[in-house]
């Protein structure tokens, strides 16, 4: 697929007219996707695509088009070639971009793992050793490549095949667990090590489940549940343009109005994901890019387009996301948590944040799956789904109290259009109070 | 596409049942963000999905590779997932009988000439734009046109065997919107044409970028936005609650949709999007809401836009009411869902596009109108607030405990309406909240919105659906503001 990527980069470069430039990104997957539903197949089978974004620049003006290759070689040319002449066309009709900002750096690196990875063989593992279990969950196997290919004689490419199987068990109605297992080499043992785990917690929820008042409580949020407060900064939180747009949630932090707890590092830490290093504009991301620092807004994730803006360096990707979030871990063993938490709630998963006041960071959502009351550094009962509405100045702010040591690595399961390969490294977060509220 | 027909008709899969469906999609998107145009990007997709059911057995394949090989390649992996799940499938699909239907289906105005004048679209979004940078708190403002045009063949085997022409469907999506954010004093305050999801989107043509209220949008939108920068927070209390179609839109969506959709209630969901508080013997005589309460599934409307003649399965689509004078009639459910159930559902098994196979979704959800004028519905509250505009949205896994968030609030004091109030919010529980609906908003107080951005599914999938509701007045809800 790489040589067949470059050499249609090549095909482009050779019947560009003279003035006009290219970038071409790739994005293509064969992906066995296989749903599963009390521990039975659901749903199965292969998607294979490949979308290439091909972006024609002349005369400070640039117009795309996302474009389904075939995989054919000479009719995804003639597909080209006809897109070459419908984006000369749409030239005409657009203005001169003055953000308009490429790379024009010749970048040329190659990135491929691909060991074998049989989804047949985990389908039959999954259902043989999950069977006395209600099991619901979806697996997506095979390999993802993403490549960049451009005038100015970039050539980069990344591929990897992988699974990714995410997975709850079910005590009853709405109480579960929910497990994930994540890997290049599909390991039976490791996987009924995994399912063993989650059967333990499974007789936690299967107590008499508890139902909480509104009120504030002491909390402790599992990495997960971590990953799903700070993924609320990738709305705009740390993208340079919302920032300067006002659209930012972190607008008072980026003030120094208020901070974020000396304890709390956030780092976008490209070189230890598994994002690609490149992006769109033919850039190479920085391995790290600092963005809180002992509770401080010390960097923005640049675009770029926005980089063109307002004359920075480029950083990001465009959308100006976090795609490799690291969050410095503390001096809280996972061993202590339950002790150190000792009456509150142990969140396992929070479930459909959003913004209740956007400018305060102030968010709401719920919690789902694993949570638990614990009442002097013990599980008691498995808790009734509750509210909290609280503001991330707060959580991460005044009343957090310790991280863990341990961190865990969370791959992104989202398969929106196409496999995702977003990751994040991040630890527990000991809370000294969340407002609960419904 | 015909051509394809006679390919696939040419294949052998020696199944029980094989279906083809290709989907091409031209599409646009057009966007001025502070008076500088966005980079224009169009996009060409085209494809297909083969599906087996064989020997109980369920399987697909989807496939950019056109041709006869490529056909014969997914007809192949799809019989080899069939048979790899032959022996541990949820349900025997054997027992159920998809429909071979033929037919054809189009949007308003697609048999027509293009209309998409892009040169001209462009300058109408830069004057948009320009009109909403009206003032110096205005920090960021734009406004956008999208369109996307799909063609889609279902056909069977066997019917493509038999030289029938299966099911054409031709769809034209026209997607406008705006939006302006003002900031002062360390506040922000963002407005939008019909939300920032694109509310307004319809099937047709350039008519609905006149009917969205685009034009002069960028002004209005703007204004109302320095508005809000001024206005004190929505107040905190029990109070009667006001919702206007583009927040309706929402509530119908999360807290009615979502939870009757029938795989949801099967479990299918449960590791991602979730389940359901609807169990299926709620049927038939669970009390949803009050009497006032009638919501139909509703895909014959021709503007809107989850509008089809058949789904993805190809079931035939017509009208049902799901919810009757406040009591729950029938699921979302598509054929498959069905037979699994034993439930009676509609015709909403449907799929984002070629590379994803279909699941139950909601397509257009309604709410019929009621006989009370906006008029009427404010005279009738005595306190409370009206909420205009969905701006955050958030409900359980079980789609009962909610929260939703508006771009703008009214009060509402003595049947009068008494000034505009910022980050209004409200939240309740599906279970009861529809109970308390005492007055519903005739014709002339509905709209007939949408959007692109429903996610389900595993794996994950994004696709259009159409709402349209009138004003809607609820008692007794729990309504709050921003930080103090």
């Amino acid at each position: 697929m790489q040589q067949a990527f470059f050499d249609l980069a090549d095909f482009i470069d050779a019947h560009l007219l003279p003035g006009e430039r290219f970038t071409a990104w790739l994005a293509a997957e064969t992906s066995d996707f296989v749903r599963f539903n009390h521990a039975r197949v659901r749903q199965a089978g292969r998607v294979t695509q490949a979308h290439l974004t091909l972006r024609l620049v002349a005369a400070h003006k640039q117009v795309a088009v996302n474009l389904t290759l075939t995989g054919e070689r000479e009719a995804d040319r003639a597909l080209v070639l006809q897109q070459l002449d419908e984006l000369r066309g749409q030239l005409a009709d657009v203005a001169q971009d003055p953000h308009l900002l490429l790379s024009d750096e010749r970048h040329v690196a190659c990135d491929v793992l691909n060991p074998p990875c049989d989804a047949a063989a985990i389908v039959a593992a999954v259902t043989a050793q999950a069977a006395p279990y209600d099991f619901v969950g979806f697996l997506a196997c095979g390999a993802i490549a993403n490549g960049f290919a451009a005038s100015s004689g970039s050539r980069l490419w990344s591929e990897k095949t992988s699974f990714n199987l995410d997975w709850s068990l079910y005590a009853q109605a709405d109480k579960a667990v929910k497990c994930a297992y994540a890997g290049l080499t599909w390991d039976d043992a490791a996987f009924a090590t995994k399912l063993a785990q989650a059967a333990q917690q499974l007789l936690l929820l299967q107590r008499p489940a508890k139902t909480l008042p509104p009120g504030a409580y002491r909390a402790f949020f599992s990495p997960v549940a971590l990953e799903s407060l700070l993924s609320m900064l990738n709305w705009g939180g740390f993208s340079e343009k919302q920032l300067r747009v006002k659209r930012s949630p972190l607008l008072k932090l980026q003030a120094g109005e208020t901070a974020f707890s000396p304890l709390v590092t956030l780092t976008e830490n490209t070189a230890d994901g598994l994002a690609p290093a490149f992006q769109g504009e033919g850039f190479l991301k920085p391995a790290q890019v600092p963005l809180v620092t002992a509770g401080v807004l010390t960097g923005s994730l640049v675009s770029p387009r926005t980089a063109q803006e307002y004359g920075l360096a480029a950083n990001a990707d465009g959308e100006e996301t976090t795609q490799s979030l690291h969050m410095a871990p503390g001096d809280l063993p996972d061993a202590d948590v339950l002790q150190r938490l000792g009456t509150g709630i142990y969140v396992g998963n929070l479930w459909y944040l959003n913004f209740s006041d956007r400018m305060n960071a102030r968010v709401t959502g719920m919690t789902r799956f694993a949570t638990f009351w614990v009442e002097d550094g013990a599980i008691v009962a498995p808790l009734n789904v509750m509210r909290f509405d609280d503001s991330l100045y707060r959580l991460l702010g005044e009343h957090l109290e310790a991280l863990t040591v341990e961190r865990a690595l969370l791959v992104d399961t989202d398969t929106y259009g196409a496999r995702h390969t977003a990751s994040s490294l991040l630890p527990g977060a000991l809370v000294g109070r969340v407002e609960l509220v419904l | 596409m015909h051509a394809l027909k006679t390919t696939f008709a040419r294949l052998r899969p020696a199944v029980d049942f094989c279906a083809l469906r290709i989907v091409e999609t031209r599409g646009e998107t057009l966007s001025v963000r502070q008076d500088v145009q966005e980079p224009l990007t169009r996009m060409v997709d085209r494809g297909a999905m083969v599906t087996v059911i064989h020997q109980g057995g369920y399987g697909y394949a989807a496939t950019s590779l056109l041709t006869e090989a490529g056909l014969r390649a997914a007809v192949d992996e799809a019989k080899r997932w069939a048979d790899i799940s032959r022996t541990r499938s949820v349900f025997d699909y054997s027992l159920v009988q998809l429909p071979q239907p033929s037919g054809t289906y189009r949007s308003p105005h697609v048999a027509s000439a293009p209309t998409w004048q892009r040169a001209e679209l462009l300058e109408l979004l830069m004057a948009e734009s320009r009109a909403a940078k009206l003032d110096p708190r205005i920090v960021d403002w734009g406004a956008t046109i999208a369109l996307l045009e799909t063609r889609q063949l279902y056909i069977s085997h066997a019917a493509a065997v038999n030289g029938e022409p299966g099911v054409e469907q031709e769809w034209r999506f026209v997607m406008p919107g705006a939006s302006v954010t003002a900031f002062a004093d360390g506040d922000t305050q963002t407005r939008s044409l019909g939300g920032q999801y694109n509310g307004y989107c319809q099937q047709g043509g350039l008519e609905i970028v006149q009917a969205s209220g685009l034009l002069g949008a960028g002004r209005r939108v703007a204004e109302e936005a320095l508005e809000l920068l001024t206005a004190p927070n929505c107040p905190t209390g029990t109070l009667d609650l006001l919702l206007l179609p583009e927040q309706m839109l929402l509530q119908l969506h999360e807290s009615i949709g979502h939870p009757l959709e029938l795989d949801r209630i099967l479990g299918d969901e449960r590791n991602y999007a979730g389940t359901s508080f609807v169990t299926p013997e709620m049927f038939g005589s669970y009390r949803y809401g009050s009497d006032l309460l009638n919501v139909a599934y509703d895909p014959t409307i021709p503007q809107e836009f989850a509008s089809y003649g058949w789904d993805d399965d190809g079931s035939p689509a017509q009208k049902h009411l799901l919810i009757e004078n406040g009591i729950l009639r029938r699921p979302l459910g598509g054929a498959i869902s069905q037979a699994r159930a034993g439930l009676p559902g509609v015709a909403n098994a449907r799929a984002c596009s070629w590379n994803r196979a279909p699941i139950d979704r909601m397509a257009n959800l309604n709410i019929e109108p009621g006989d009370a004028t906006l008029a009427e519905l404010i005279a009738s509250v005595d306190r409370g607030v009206l909420m205009d505009t969905n701006v955050s949205w958030s409900i359980d896994d079980s789609r009962n405990k909610f929260q939703f968030g508006c771009e703008r609030g009214v009060l509402i004091e003595g049947g009068k309406l008494a000034g505009v109030v910022k980050n209004p919010n409200y939240r309740g529980i599906s279970a009861t909240f529809w109970r308390s609906l005492k007055r519903v908003g005739n014709a002339s107080t509905a709209h007939t919105m949408g959007t692109p951005f429903c996610g389900k599914g595993e794996p994950n999938q994004i696709i259009r659906v159409g709402h349209a509701s009138p004003a809607c007045l609820f008692a007794n809800i729990d309504v709050f503001g921003g930080e103090t």
